[in-house]
């Protein structure tokens, strides 16, 4: 799809510093009361609960005393495909173009009104980060008036996923255009989920400006897919090449490993020459 | 039975047209009116009376369907609210100045739509004049420190994130694009919502043919991309102006 070519592209991005994350889950109550996701009467129902951000829990398989766990946040990783063109997983095999990659800011978009519920996008997606509704969301008495006026509530039938809090950044806009300004600032567009972290593991900005915090934590290649030059920063499923705009960072061995899944020896080869292997 | 009998007289019209139609090639004399030419096909096919009055039903109901269709339909699709009261724009525009006197930009950027009844109060503590309307805004929400509850002729659908922000600052773009002539109305139109959808009639635009002359007559999404492609060459992102 032609995009809007006015000004330069963002491409918004987020670091989560796994050795940071507690797993309070602060990043997904902030995440679902931000963007009206409906909660159900048993949250632990994980195929009827829809969560945007979900905090997954690893372990090093280890048994006592070695043993060592990990919180990992998952968000949509907002995909820019192989070679950053926009063909997410996802923006492929939507039929009816309901999610669609904006080029202007890498967010990858889901418009409820135009999705007609086929699902294909869940199943191209590896991150399990889309959610179908299976009911109306229903909300406690007097709870509507308390919902966010910035984001549209799903009905029954549609897929929704987390958008990077993709309001808060016309919000933004909106107050740079009165200030008549160019461009917003690196603080002015933060996601829900990275103000709740009580541990300031997760940090947000755009990819593509070297003053921003995510870009110095990870350090992508723009000439290598954005994948980091840092060596402790890793992306989930790397060698599937979605590319996404999520990053890792850690300093364990154990947990890097578990972003992918490597064969026997396989990751030996790989560790340590994570910014130039595989293209 | 109703709908059998109606079936088996449309297909009698439709065999007795085709026939009629071959007999009116026959005729050489092709200048003549239809009435006359489905007489004399119904002279040359042996006095088949119950052609003419076919046509004549085809014609009937065609023309009650088509009306109802466009002029009965849209009646009965928007049903009809009037606001709180009256409003002059006029008067008010003539008072205070420009739109953005009432309708401004808050400090963080967004818009502030309808205004408050507080704002109102620095002319409005008091009857100010002596309309009907006045009385009632004073009475009923001012003293009552209420808002009144205006039926918004340009609301959009949920989904949608109009940044007046974007068109009015950024892209310097006059209120009346969009809104018309609203300023210079004296009175408050009826407020049409549409039953199924319960959006207000502007939004799909006053004419049901989808006539539009001016760029206000419409708000639909084709009337914002439509604007977009000509003025930035591109239609925009989806999430530009969805939330």
């Amino acid at each position: 799809m032609k995009q809007d070519k006015h000004g330069k592209n963002h491409k918004f991005g987020m670091v989560v510093d796994l050795d940071k994350c507690t797993g309070c889950g602060s990043c997904m109550v902030a995440c679902m009361s931000e963007n009206n996701v409906p909660f159900k009467e048993d949250e632990s129902n994980k195929k009827d609960s829809l969560t945007w951000m979900r905090v997954y829990k690893i372990t090093n398989g280890k048994s006592f005393p070695e043993t060592e766990i990990c919180y990992m946040p998952r968000p949509c990783m907002h995909c820019g495909g192989k070679g950053d063109h926009g063909h997410s997983p996802c923006v492929s095999v939507c039929p009816a173009v309901a999610t669609d990659y904006d080029h202007s800011s890498g967010i990858v978009s889901q418009i409820y009104t135009r999705c007609f519920g086929c699902r294909y996008c869940m199943g191209a997606c590896p991150y399990h980060a889309r959610y179908f509704n299976w009911w109306d969301p229903k909300w406690p008495e007097g709870m509507e008036s308390y919902l966010s006026p910035d984001v549209s509530p799903r009905m029954r039938g549609v897929v929704e996923k987390c958008s990077f809090c993709f309001h808060r950044y016309q919000e933004a806009r909106d107050l740079a255009y009165v200030e008549e300004r160019d461009d917003i600032e690196e603080q002015e567009y933060q996601t829900a989920c990275t103000q709740a972290c009580p541990a300031g593991a997760i940090t947000f900005g755009d990819l593509n400006n070297p003053d921003h915090a995510v870009s110095q934590l990870v350090e992508p290649d723009a000439h290598n897919c954005g994948k980091p030059k840092n060596p402790k920063a890793f992306r989930l499923l790397e060698r599937l090449q979605t590319n996404p705009k999520v990053y890792y960072v850690s300093e364990r061995e154990w947990v890097r490993k578990a972003g992918d899944n490597y064969l026997d020896g396989e990751w030996e080869k790989v560790k340590n020459n994570h910014g130039k292997d595989h293209g | 039975m109703f709908w059998g009998s109606m079936s088996n007289c449309i297909i009698n019209i439709l065999i007795d047209g085709v026939f009629m139609s071959e007999l009116e090639e026959k005729t050489e004399n092709g200048s003549v009116g239809a009435v006359e030419e489905g007489a004399s096909g119904e002279q040359k096919a042996g006095g088949d009376s119950g052609v003419g009055y076919g046509v004549l039903f085809f014609i009937g109901a065609f023309v009650v369907c088509f009306l109802s269709g466009w002029l009965l339909f849209p009646n009965l699709l928007y049903s009809k609210k009037e606001q709180p009261f009256n409003f002059n724009h006029a008067l008010h525009v003539e008072e205070m100045g420009g739109c953005d006197s009432c309708h401004f930009f808050r400090e963080d950027g967004s818009f502030s739509g309808m205004p408050k009844t507080a704002s109102c109060l620095e002319c409005h503590e008091e009857l100010l004049g002596e309309t009907e309307d006045e009385a009632i805004f004073v009475a009923e929400y001012v003293e009552k420190e209420k808002e009144v509850p205006w039926l918004i002729y340009s609301e959009q659908p949920d989904c949608v994130f109009f940044s007046h922000a974007a068109h009015v600052v950024k892209a310097g773009m006059d209120c009346r694009s969009c809104h018309g002539d609203i300023g210079e109305s004296t009175t408050t139109k009826t407020y049409e919502e549409n039953r199924i959808t319960g959006y207000s009639r502007d939004i799909w635009g006053k004419s049901i043919w989808g006539i539009k002359k001016n760029s206000w007559d419409r708000m639909k999404m084709d009337d914002c991309a439509e604007c977009h492609q000509e003025e930035t060459g591109s239609k925009g992102a989806c999430f530009q102006c969805h939330k």
